[in-house]
């Protein structure tokens, strides 16, 4: 049995396997963008009334209907791709005048694409990861925030440090602390069998109080005579650099997230800890069998993918926000649910995943400030996707579809563990 | 495991009828009594009681020995003759080609969801229906040279092991096992064996007693452990807890030695090593898979368990624990499976072999304990053991 | 008794550690409660409601702190002694005793030199009691047939959302509280679909409507009532004892159980009727074989899906109803997120309850009381040195400590979690 023929014939079912993969992901997201729009029609007061008389004057009814949805989506093409008539201007301008600031604001939108998109990236290989042991991390929203505390707390107290040193102490100061936090729950699961769902969820509360007791007493700006719950501000030393000038604010966490995507990758499918952890999510009993020490895995599984998840928080104080403040994260960590599913599982279809999901929040927001579409739009729009992804038969049907679309990826836990 | 009110509640219908049913067709059970205390045979009878209860004109047995002693299936078939002599029609399903040849009146058989045939008792043989059934020729019985024991390999002394809800399901065993010999552990399944195993293996703690496996004392070893210490385990569920149907053929045949060399350097493990292994085994065992990139989930029944077979006989091992490595599989991989056990007997392995199909132990077997009730009721060598005595064993009786 | 097996003797050993904790547990109400205690402080328990008159005043509790303290701690003390010396049989009820004395020995410390209001506390715990409580009993319908529903957050959020929609849209509180239970309703429909038809993992399913209920309910928060602010105009039932004023006026008992919405009374009656169904009709016994052994019970008859699509969808109708409680029954009107984690609360409850209605009436009390604790404590804040974002956090780590201490003692029903498969 030749092995040269055998890995050809793997190579040409992988791009199979890949155009495959992706039909569900894509399609899902399909179908949860067309679902949503029934609510931006829905709860559109215009909208609702131009179709009550609907059989008097159908025309008008649509036109509402399509004007509504122009707007929506409209606002979103702009919160994405920036305005094109805008960037067009500003490139002529650049190669006449060289100059960078014109062309810096047009190219705003787009490049918050990608800055959006990086605590995505880390939060995404959070859940995923702990998705590979079979666990499900909904705690990630306050793995993110203890992350960001533990970040700016080092980024601001320690001064003198060159960069080189200070920075990736700062980042890795996050992820402990997220490790931490998760792990509590990790061994809550491994010692009394508890369930991490609950558990990672009372977790967030405490995060949250937690946060809120730190900035309004020893980590507020100011002391106790401060105004506002924020911190101050890191020291320049533990900032992640940007490299276009204002106000572009992409900055090195990008290329930092995509990094620890493979590493995560490296770490699930070449090593035998990640042969460990896929083996307890695939197979509980078999793992067992075979030796693999259950309780162990469990633990390093939810402290990795808290510190994972605490990357995001510690990436946004060292890149964007250079503090720590109240509600910086947008739902990051329970978006990356979605996300995480959405990208099968695996750490490239995370990326591809969270560069999406950064590109809908970023265009959302444009969607809440042009055409008064709330940001929670986004929400529904996630749990749709998730709905898709994980019954496939719904796409197939919807689609006609013969092949298999996707595939099995978490397995049946109870309450007993 | 039934819910006892639920079947209380028929139990009460049934008496209401004044129990002629029960009598009608010679199907004795005592009403009051809850289903989960009664044998297995018992509720079996119950079942049928129920189906008989609703008037049925036919009855569809699905493997239906599968838990009952020798004797329990002699009772069986004399109710089945009652039942075909009113008028009952019965299709009885089976893999049990001497029951089948013993109470059926017509016999088809079945292959890849086909018919192959059909037949009568009186115009074939067990070993005309494994050809129907596998496509070639079987051999039935297993060719093996008398055992010759060497050191002790296996020592198990007065061992007490509790199940999930604290009950004692294995109490004061006792027995040893050495190299080069087969030791059967036969019982009709429920009788601590499955503890036992477990208990062997690692998986489940001992509250009494002590496991000593080449002088090692492994009363209190972790799986891994155990499976450092030359063991190798063919477990009873093979999709469960032998294999992960969603991994690739090439990984489960690393899924208990990926992180030993040559495998594994330090974290990071070797792939290249770990396919040309994979290849090399797929050949050796003949495991028909499409590549070793397959998913275990493909592969049929027997190649799966020549998947498990293939990792454990290729590790070095002093003692094999095989619980019902043959369950569900067609005849012609249970004789792969037996021959592979008998070359491992002679290469030296000591071999735990536990199965409720006592066939299988009456044909590989040196040594027979029978297990009833979480003890052993004897161990008695090959030369001694006949279906009857084992069957009493079985139910219970001891002799004398 | 012969030599003991190793399991025995880990147990042992285990309970002689627990004789030595609670001495500790009374060492530290001793040194912890009578800190900055001045030897003559007293604490004023009152037991009257400020809120109604009553036709008996009682007088207030007067409790010497240091004595009392002194009184409490001897007795963990001694239990903890007792259980060093010769082991109890079950350690249950000590831990209720230990768990008591060190309240009350707390209570005390933290209300020294000034007084609050016990009955106040009480009332305010069965309040708080009540959305966990109806929570615990509409999961507890869906996983008796074996399906798991952490989906009772989005379902509780988003009744309180149509129900305050409903009721001003339509001018009728009753309109709005059965939109509550509709809500609730189709949200399980959603979940029963997925879960049962469609055999999607059951955790992903809850957690879909999670957060669809949270999206929907501020997308449309933010659409409707923050333009149209009547739509979120306060609505709710008036108190029992405002409906009756003399059950009001009873000691005691007249604050503590008529001084509260009918909603909380409702989930009394839906206690009982529920324990009482589940255990002794026949409904409840199909119910639970279906939990239990779904295959016998599709040998026996028993339609499985059907079973399970009622159970879940009637787990809705009172999870609306928990919903409804946190407005109708409460406040009045919808606020972002304002169910914080009550629904995930009230799963725990339902786990260390042991899936019985009962057994989540006490650790519904039980949580009810930890979060009535925490406001009180806030009042008391310049007493007790603890932040009060501190004593936010108790709840939710009380409910993290019960399900540690308890899960492998509790049986959930065997067939949780899976899909049927008909074969």
């Amino acid at each position: 049995m030749a092995r040269s023929p055998e890995i050809s014939q793997a190579r040409v079912s992988m791009w199979q396997r890949v155009a495959n993969a992706m039909a569900l992901p894509v399609l899902s997201l399909l179908s949860a963008l067309v679902l949503s729009a029934v609510f931006i029609l829905g709860s559109d007061l215009k909208v609702l009334t131009a179709f009550s008389q609907f059989f008097s004057d159908p025309a008008r009814a649509l036109l509402t209907a399509g004007k509504a949805l122009a707007d929506a989506y409209g606002a979103l093409f702009i919160g994405v791709f920036g305005d094109p008539a805008k960037i067009f201007k500003e490139v002529g301008e650049f190669f006449a005048t060289g100059d960078t600031q014109g062309l810096a604001i047009a190219f705003y939108p787009f490049s918050e694409n990608f800055v959006t998109a990086t605590p995505y990236i880390f939060a995404g290989l959070a859940v995923a990861f702990g998705f590979r042991c079979g666990l499900f991390n909904i705690g990630a929203e306050g793995q993110i925030y203890v992350g960001a505390a533990a970040a700016a707390f080092v980024g601001y107290s320690v001064e003198g440090l060159p960069w080189i040193i200070h920075a990736p102490l700062t980042f890795l100061a996050g992820a402990l602390a997220g490790a931490f936090w998760a792990g509590i729950a990790g061994f809550l699961k491994a010692t009394r069998g508890a369930h991490e769902v609950i558990n990672t969820m009372m977790l967030n509360y405490v995060a949250f109080n937690l946060i809120h007791y730190l900035l309004n007493g020893p980590m507020k700006r100011g002391g106790a005579a401060g105004t506002i719950p924020i911190s101050r501000n890191i020291v320049e030393s533990a900032y992640l650099p940007t490299f276009f000038p204002e106000p572009i604010r992409f900055h090195a966490g990008f290329i930092v997230a995509l990094l620890v995507a493979v590493l995560v990758w490296w770490l699930l499918f070449k090593t035998t800890l990640g042969f460990e952890i896929r083996t307890v999510g695939a197979n509980l009993h078999a793992a067992r069998c075979a030796g693999i020490n259950i309780s162990r895995n469990f633990i390093l599984a939810m402290a990795i993918s808290g510190a994972l998840a605490a990357m995001a928080g510690a990436g946004e104080v060292m890149g964007v926000n250079h503090n720590l403040a109240e509600g910086f994260s947008p739902g990051y960590g329970f978006d990356s649910i979605a996300l995480a599913m959405l990208g099968g599982g695996h750490p490239l279809g995370v990326v591809l995943a969270a560069l999406l999901f950064g590109t809908l929040r970023n265009g959302a927001t444009k969607m809440q400030s042009l055409a008064a579409i709330p940001i929670d739009l986004v929400s529904i729009v996630q749990a749709f996707v998730i709905m898709f992804v994980a019954a496939p038969i719904i796409i197939r049907r919807l689609y006609r579809l013969k092949t298999e679309v996707g595939g099995q990826m978490i397995l049946m836990r109870g309450w007993g563990g | 495991m039934y819910l006892t009110t639920a079947t209380r509640w028929i139990q009460k219908i049934q008496e209401e009828k004044k129990c002629d049913i029960s009598a009608q067709y010679g199907l004795q059970v005592d009403p009051d009594a809850y289903i989960k205390d009664l044998s297995v045979g018992a509720q079996q009878r119950v079942e049928i009681l129920k189906i008989l209860y609703r008037r049925a004109d036919m009855l569809i047995l699905d493997e239906p020995t599968a838990v009952l002693t020798p004797q329990e299936v002699e009772e069986l078939f004399k109710v089945i003759r009652s039942l075909v002599a009113r008028g009952v029609s019965i299709i009885f399903i089976s893999h049990k080609l001497k029951e089948v040849m013993a109470i059926a009146d017509r016999i088809t058989v079945l292959r890849d969801g086909r018919v192959v045939g059909t037949t009568r008792p009186a115009e074939t043989s067990p070993a005309a229906l494994a050809r129907m059934m596998v496509g070639r020729e079987v051999i039935l019985t297993v060719d093996k040279q008398p055992a010759r024991p060497g050191e002790v390999v296996l020592d198990v002394n007065d061992l007490h092991v509790l199940d999930d809800r604290q009950q004692t399901r294995v109490s004061g065993i006792s027995f040893q096992v050495r190299a080069g010999e087969i030791l059967g552990i036969a019982g009709v399944q429920g009788n601590g064996q499955t503890e036992l195993v477990e208990a062997l293996t690692g998986l489940r703690p001992i509250a009494r007693g002590r496991v000593t496996i080449l002088g090692n004392d492994t009363t209190r070893a972790t799986p891994r452990h155990v499976l450092q210490s030359g063991v190798a385990h063919i477990p009873e569920d093979r999709q469960r807890d032998g294999l992960v149907l969603t991994f690739p053929v090439a990984d489960n045949l690393v899924l208990n030695t990926y992180y030993l060399p040559p495998f594994a350097r330090g974290i990071r493990i070797d792939e290249r090593t770990v396919f040309a292994s994979a290849t090399q085994r797929v050949q050796q065992f003949d495991i028909r898979t499409p590549s070793i990139h397959t998913l275990a989930s493909s592969l049929s029944g027997g190649n799966q368990q020549k998947v498990i077979v293939a990792r454990e006989f290729t590790r070095p091992i002093r003692l094999l624990i095989a619980s019902q490595p043959t369950r569900g599989l067609d005849v012609g991989s249970i004789e792969y499976i037996h021959q592979r056990i008998v070359e491992m007997r002679d290469q030296g392995c000591a071999v735990l072999l536990v199965s409720p199909e006592l066939d299988e132990i009456l044909s590989l077997a040196d040594r027979m304990a029978v297990m009833y009730h979480g003890k052993i009721m004897d161990i008695l060598p090959a030369s001694q053991a006949t279906p009857e005595k084992l069957g009493l064993l079985m139910a219970g009786v001891r002799e004398g | 008794m012969a030599a003991r097996t190793q399991v025995e003797r880990s147990r042992l050993l285990a309970q002689r550690w627990r004789g030595l904790f609670y001495l500790l547990v009374g060492l530290a109400i001793l040194v912890f409660f009578t800190s900055e205690t001045r030897p003559d402080q007293i604490a004023t328990l009152g037991l009257n409601t400020t809120r109604s008159v009553q036709w008996v005043r009682l007088p207030d509790l007067v409790v010497p702190v240091v004595p009392a303290v002194w009184v409490l701690a001897a007795i963990v003390l001694a239990l903890g002694m007792r259980d060093l010396v010769r082991p109890f049989r079950r350690g249950g009820w000590l831990l209720g005793i230990a768990s008591f004395c060190f309240l009350a020995a707390f209570l005390v410390w933290a209300a020294r030199g000034t007084s609050f209001s016990l009955i106040g506390i009480l009332s305010a715990s069965l309040q708080l009691a009540t959305p966990i409580l109806l929570g615990a009993l509409a999961a507890i319908l869906c996983e008796r047939s074996a399906v798991i529903n952490i989906a009772v957050e989005g379902m509780m959020l988003s009744a309180a959302f149509t129900s305050v929609l409903v009721a001003n849209l339509t001018g009728n509180i009753m309109l709005g509280f059965v939109a509550a239970m509709a809500t609730g309703a189709l949200l399980a429909a959603w979940h029963a679909v997925l879960s049962i038809q469609f055999k999607v993992n059951q955790i992903i399913s809850g957690t879909v409507i999670n957060i669809f209920a949270i999206g929907m309910t501020n997308f449309l928060n933010q659409r409707l009532m923050q333009e149209y602010t009547d739509l979120n105009n306060e609505v709710t039932f008036p108190y029992l004892s405002q409906m009756f004023p003399d059950l009001g006026k009873i000691p005691i008992v007249g604050p503590l159980l008529f001084d509260q919405s009918p909603i909380v009374w409702l989930a009394l009656i839906l206690l009982i009727v529920i324990q009482v169904a589940l255990f002794h009709t026949r409904w409840g016994l199909r119910t639970r074989a279906v939990g239990e052994h779904p295959r016998a019970a599709d040998t026996l008859g028993i339609d499985v899906f059907r079973t399970r699509y009622i159970n879940v969808i009637l787990g809705g109708v009172v999870a609306g109803i928990a919903g409804a409680y946190f407005t109708l029954g409460s406040v009045g009107r919808f606020d972002k997120l304002m169910t914080s984690g009550r629904g995930f609360i009230a799963m725990a409850a339902m786990i260390f309850g042991n899936w019985t209605p009962i057994g989540a009436l006490a650790s519904s009390l039980i949580f009810g009381f930890a979060d009535a604790l925490q406001v009180k404590l806030q009042i008391l804040i310049g007493q007790v040195n603890i932040p009060y974002e501190f004593l936010l956090m108790l709840p939710y780590i009380v409910t993290m400590i019960a399900l540690a201490g308890v899960v492998g003692r509790v049986q959930m029903p065997a067939a949780d979690g899976q899909p049927y498969e008909k074969q």
